[in-house]
């Protein structure tokens, strides 16, 4: 029985892992006024852009490294639309996931092809933390880049509450005109948030395929970038509620797979896969008026 | 020397409708980097998009498959966006729509066929109504932000309908998930033998043409466009901000519900999960591409479903993958949505 | 020496001469008031200073040095802070954030640290200010002391204010003015922005009175008083009667608010319990400086802003709950303060003129485009309007626009004409063309409302005046029987007097 926990546990942490990249990363855009739907192709792109330099190259580091580029170009697209051209931030961001969706699709066809079996490369090995130990052994197995996203967490708190930069990112998200009457670049700050979110979202994608599955596949993303918008909300814009979150989620996920194969429940595991949404909705139905988010949120800012 | 300005004053109206038109022009000069990269000739690429989908009978129809879907998103988003809703879930929607046609579908052998087809559409209608009720209602009620929540809906009815495949609807014979097939009475009569084309084109035609006829010639619908343009001076001049947004928001779900039935009673008579590769984001690039008019959006529809037919020929011919498609599509929303800014702005020669 | 010396600022907005050649001068250590009705030029004047205008002619000097200030930031290098009179403060952040936001050196933000020094900032300064009080849950005073002090903090030697006590309550105002005598003990040179003379005449040395542009003079304290100010600031002409004599109101009042209160959109009363009356054939004026509550005074009889207090009768009809459609159909004709609020600019003037009574445009639930155009056409003609019925509205000038508005709200004949701020920002002929058809209304027999910060329009359109200050009616005159340095007095919250 303590096998299912700690394997229940050790999962959840794996499950959580992009959830929390994503989720982080969208928090930056949203926190600085800019609601990206782009999330969802974002990661997209990074796992596959991830994926295919990992395995041209055979490092997976390279890897990784590939796709945080790809994912800050990503916020560059972004943000020129969205904070340079000041258009419609839903319909944008839309935009951005379908192409980034479309294009990855299409180079993975044109490097790739259409082989039969899918083109997989060496994943990163699991790190193990504490050595063997005897009984927690597994939850402390995880992926580097797993550490890392739990380390993110205070990191990104630290950025935000703590710096120059992340009251910058703070005030021009809430109100812009008191932050350029204040001296500072609003643009200029909007255009780094957007990329530091952008490169955030597609490790979250990365770590899917070069580490957890060592390969890539069409439906590798599943509307996880979706989860990671309604994850925002629910954690109210705070870093360390993120993880709380992303944990909750990943454990509703971890639990229904084992369920699945260990114990026979009345309920479709569909049910399970659902109810984090459903949770979403109902939570927002609560908040009501008050989850609404940074003020400055999905308004374009243009100087008078 | 000709020195031209740019001025922030209103674009000549002649200039509106050529925005679409620049933006097709430079959508398809930027991917053409990509066509390149695939080692293809741009020119034969685009070639083969627009004109060799229309040069013969099979495939012309089959564009206009390929936008019968298309029409009926794009009517749906168009309805919504110009209330200022911003319903992101006519993918839900659509699911909702099938999900009811392949419910009634088998129970409907024994009626007349135009009785069994318009049981079908009402079905689907008011399945899309219905996933598009709780968005809009925390919407109105709640001012809870739309787009979360009708992508949140999209996402439930994926797994609704994958419960249903993989359990009680799954085929019992060949355990494939999809879902018993559809009474013979309930399927849509084909328009064109020989072909794919069936009844639900001209279901799609006629929605956009009631999207066109409710938003310019009832006065319910000059409610709805002021509501989307100038939301304080409509409430202002008295118009119910919260029910014209609601019932658009409905109507615009059950459109988007009748997009569902057309793929299951008209395309393929089961329900299967994939029954949608996204038709209602496409939607959203058609009125956009469609400036949010029902007779420009029916065209931008139209002319997705020709791009979408094109780039398996564009595959075919050239080897440049079938995904070429999607970014064009992807491409010529954000270019449409940066060109639309153009006409705030006109050029003046400095004297 | 002198703290600022301004020299012959002129500033032009197009054909409208904000600044004409104002000298102005602030001796170190003094309150100065800065002193005029709206559109006399002082906020222009100071933005010139603070470095948000560009003045068109004219040259500043700061400490005997001449200086180019040409961005709030130059001012800030120059010791000028500016508390202007909408705040910009950022409402979840706490007080330090605010303080030290732009202004906090490296790269990191240590909570206790910079506490630490806004408390001592605000020790220093004599401005008590709690800093890690979140903004969102301060009083409007403590905010306003948030703002001072974020002016102080960069090292400010001159603070310019902006109408500082229009936004507080009398307790407030004490608290402000100690902190003001505390500063200037420490050399702090203050600028003091207002058009309120009795607390001009609390604080400041010396006055320098704004009308139309034009600097009137500059007096100390002791050699002036109130009324000698309300002169200078409305001017001495007593005005003769430019429309007929009227009748005297007859029997039952059109409109009648009986004391009617109101919040403004921060929740702040701004209507103070409010009763007055207009009766048929009448216009009966609103004058005052704007933001006094004629904002909120206005959108209550439009119907979109509900009355916390009080009761609104039309007629014999108790409309207090009324909304827009009601209001409309009741027969009130609204003249909205924001042009733009009350047209869809994209919308077409055919549209907009249909809009607020779509169900005379309706057949069977669709538009009757040719009733709808025939309207249109025949208002165009008849209202003058430089525009077709198809074209968008967003096309049109704001005279344009705003005789669309008169159009669609004359066609109807309304018993009652709530108009706010109508000629604001009109050129003359389009201002001209509204006065007229406004008294044209009156000639009918409507009762007119007119709401405007114009004092001059005031005059010559109404044959009664109500003064609103501070959200309260403070005084109702028939317009033959008082005099514009009443009126400036009132409107300057200096006596209070009714005989109408």
């Amino acid at each position: 029985m303590e096998i299912f926990w700690i394997g229940l546990i050790a999962a959840t942490l794996r499950v959580a892992t992009p959830l929390v990249y994503g989720t982080l990363g969208e928090l930056f855009c949203e926190r600085a006024g800019v609601l990206n739907l782009g999330i969802e192709g974002t990661m997209f792109f990074g796992a596959f852009t991830g994926f295919a330099v990992a395995k041209i190259t055979g490092n997976p580091w390279l890897g990784l490294l590939a796709a945080v580029l790809g994912g800050m170009l990503a916020g560059l697209l972004m943000a020129f639309f969205s904070v340079r051209l000041g258009v419609n931030q839903h319909v944008s961001g839309l935009g951005i996931t379908l192409l980034l969706q479309a294009v990855s699709l299409f180079f993975f066809r044109l490097i790739f092809g259409e082989p039969t079996i899918p083109p997989s490369t060496e994943p990163f090995q699991r790190v193990s933390l504490f050595g063997n130990l005897p009984v927690l052994g597994p939850i402390f197995e995880q992926y580097l880049l797993t550490y890392v996203a739990i380390l993110l967490i205070p990191i990104a708190a630290w950025v935000i509450y703590r710096t120059n930069f992340g009251l910058n990112i703070r005030a021009v998200g809430e109100n812009p005109e008191a932050a350029d009457a204040a001296g500072i670049n609003v643009y200029r700050t909007r255009y780094l948030a957007l990329m530091i979110g952008g490169g955030l979202m597609s490790v979250g994608g990365a770590f899917l395929s070069i580490a957890q599955l060592g390969a890539f596949t069409f439906g590798i993303i599943a509307g996880r970038g979706w989860v990671c918008i309604a994850l925002i909300i629910f954690a109210n814009w705070i870093p360390s509620r993120v993880l709380l979150g992303a944990l909750l989620f990943g454990g509703i996920f971890a639990l229904q797979l084992r369920l699945q194969t260990t114990i026979v429940v009345d309920l479709p595991y569909e049910f399970f896969l659902a109810l984090p949404y459903v949770a979403t909705i109902v939570a927002l139905a609560i908040a009501g008026r008050n989850a609404t988010g940074p003020a400055a949120m999905l308004k374009p800012y243009k100087r008078e | 020397m000709l020195k031209l300005k740019l001025e922030r004053v209103p674009a000549p109206v002649w200039f509106r409708p050529l925005i679409p038109l620049l933006a097709i022009l430079a959508t398809f000069l930027i991917t053409s980097i990509l066509v390149v990269l695939a080692k293809a000739n741009p020119l034969e690429a685009y070639y083969n998009f627009l004109v060799t989908p229309l040069s013969n009978r099979v495939s012309a129809l089959e564009t206009l498959v390929k936008g019968t879907p298309l029409l009926l998103t794009g009517a749906a988003v168009t309805i919504a966006f110009a209330s200022g809703y911003w319903n992101i879930g006519a993918e839900g929607q659509l699911y909702a729509g099938a999900v009811a046609a392949a419910w009634l579908g088998p129970l409907l052998g024994n009626f007349p066929p135009v009785v069994a087809i318009l049981i079908m559409l009402a079905g689907g209608f008011i399945a899309g109504v219905l996933w598009a009720l709780i968005p809009a209602l925390l919407k109105v009620t709640l001012a809870v932000d739309e787009v979360v929540t009708t992508l949140l809906m999209n996402s439930i009815i994926m797994f609704i309908v994958s419960f249903l495949l993989n359990g009680p609807w799954r085929d019992p014979v060949s355990g494939w998930p999809q879902s018993p097939q559809i009474a013979a009475s309930a399927m849509l009569p084909k328009l064109v033998p020989r072909s794919r084309l069936h009844v639900g084109f001209i279901v799609a035609l006629l929605m956009i043409a009631v999207v066109w006829f409710i938003l310019s010639r009832t006065s319910f619908g000059l409610r709805m466009r002021a509501t989307g343009l100038g939301k304080e001076a409509a409430q202002f001049m008295g118009v119910n901000i919260s029910f014209t947004m609601l019932m658009a928001a409905l109507i615009s779900g059950g459109i988007a519900g009748l997009a569902g039935v057309s793929e299951v009673a008209g395309i393929h008579f089961h329900l299967i999960d994939a029954i949608s590769p996204g038709y209602g984001y496409s939607g959203i690039v058609a009125a956009t591409l469609g400036g949010l008019n029902p007779i420009g959006v029916g065209l931008a529809a139209l002319f997705i479903g020709l791009i979408d037919t094109g780039a398996q020929s564009v595959s075919r011919a050239l080897g440049v993958p079938v995904f070429l498609g999607n970014i064009v599509q992807g491409t010529l929303l954000l270019v449409t949505l940066g060109m639309f800014l153009l006409q705030n702005y006109r050029l003046r020669r400095v004297k | 020496m002198l703290a600022v010396q301004m020299r012959g600022i002129t500033k032009r907005f197009g054909p409208l001469v904000a600044n004409d050649h104002i000298d102005f001068e602030l001796e170190q250590g003094e309150v100065h008031a800065l002193l005029g009705e709206n559109g006399a030029g002082k906020t222009t004047l100071m933005r010139i200073l603070y470095g948000l205008y560009h003045a068109d002619e004219g040259d500043i000097v700061v400490n005997g040095d001449p200086v180019h200030i040409s961005s709030p930031k130059d001012a800030i290098a120059k010791r000028i802070g500016m508390v202007s009179q909408h705040f910009t403060l950022v409402q979840p952040f706490t007080v330090t954030e605010n303080v030290v936001l732009g202004y906090n050196p490296g790269m990191t933000l240590d909570p206790k640290a910079t506490q630490r020094s806004v408390l001592e900032a605000s020790k220093r300064y004599g401005v008590d200010v709690k800093p890690d009080a979140i903004v969102r849950h301060l009083s409007v005073g403590e905010c306003q002391r948030v703002e001072i002090l974020k002016a102080l903090y960069r090292n400010a030697s001159v603070l310019i204010m902006d109408e500082p006590t229009a936004v507080l309550v009398p307790q407030e105002v004490d608290v402000l003015f100690e902190s003001l005598e505390r500063l200037r003990k420490e050399g702090l040179s203050v600028i003091f922005i207002s058009h309120k003379l009795n607390e001009v005449m609390t604080i400041c040395d010396r006055i320098t009175v704004l009308r139309d542009g034009k600097k009137i003079g500059t007096v100390n304290k002791q050699d002036t008083g109130e009324r000698e100010l309300a002169r200078m600031m409305v001017g001495r002409e007593t005005f003769g009667v430019s429309r007929d004599e009227s009748a005297e109101c007859s029997s039952i009042p059109v409109l009648s608010l009986e004391n009617v209160s109101a919040l403004d959109k921060k929740g702040l009363i701004a209507l103070k319990d409010v009763s007055l009356q207009v009766c048929e054939g009448e216009i009966l004026g609103i004058a005052g400086v704007s933001g006094n509550g004629q904002s909120e005074l206005g959108r209550v009889l439009a119907g979109i802003l509900k009355p916390t207090l009080g009761k609104i009768i039309l007629g014999d009809q108790d409309i207090t709950d009324y909304d827009p459609i009601q209001y409309t159909q009741a027969g009130v004709g609204r003249i909205p303060e924001d042009r733009h609020s009350g047209l869809v600019e994209e919308l077409s003037v055919a549209e907009n003129l249909a809009l607020e009574h779509l169900g005379d445009f309706t057949k069977n639930g669709m538009l009757d485009k040719n009733r709808i155009r025939e309207q249109a056409e025949q208002l165009i003609q008849e209202f003058q309007i430089k525009a077709k019925p198809t074209d968008r509205c967003r096309t049109l000038s704001g005279g344009n626009l705003q005789k669309v508005i008169l159009a669609r709200v004359i066609s109807r004949q309304p018993r009652l004409m709530i108009a706010s701020q109508p000629t604001r920002g009109l050129d003359v002929g389009a201002t001209e063309y509204v006065r007229k058809w406004l008294l044209e209304e009156r000639a009918r027999g409507a009762a007119v409302l007119l709401i405007s910060e114009d004092l001059e329009e005031v005059i010559s359109l109404s044959d009664r005046i109500a003064i609103m200050y501070e959200g309260r009616i403070v005084g109702t005159f028939f317009t033959r029987n008082t005099s514009r340095e009443q009126l400036g007095l009132l409107m300057a919250g200096a006596q209070e007097e009714s005989n109408a």
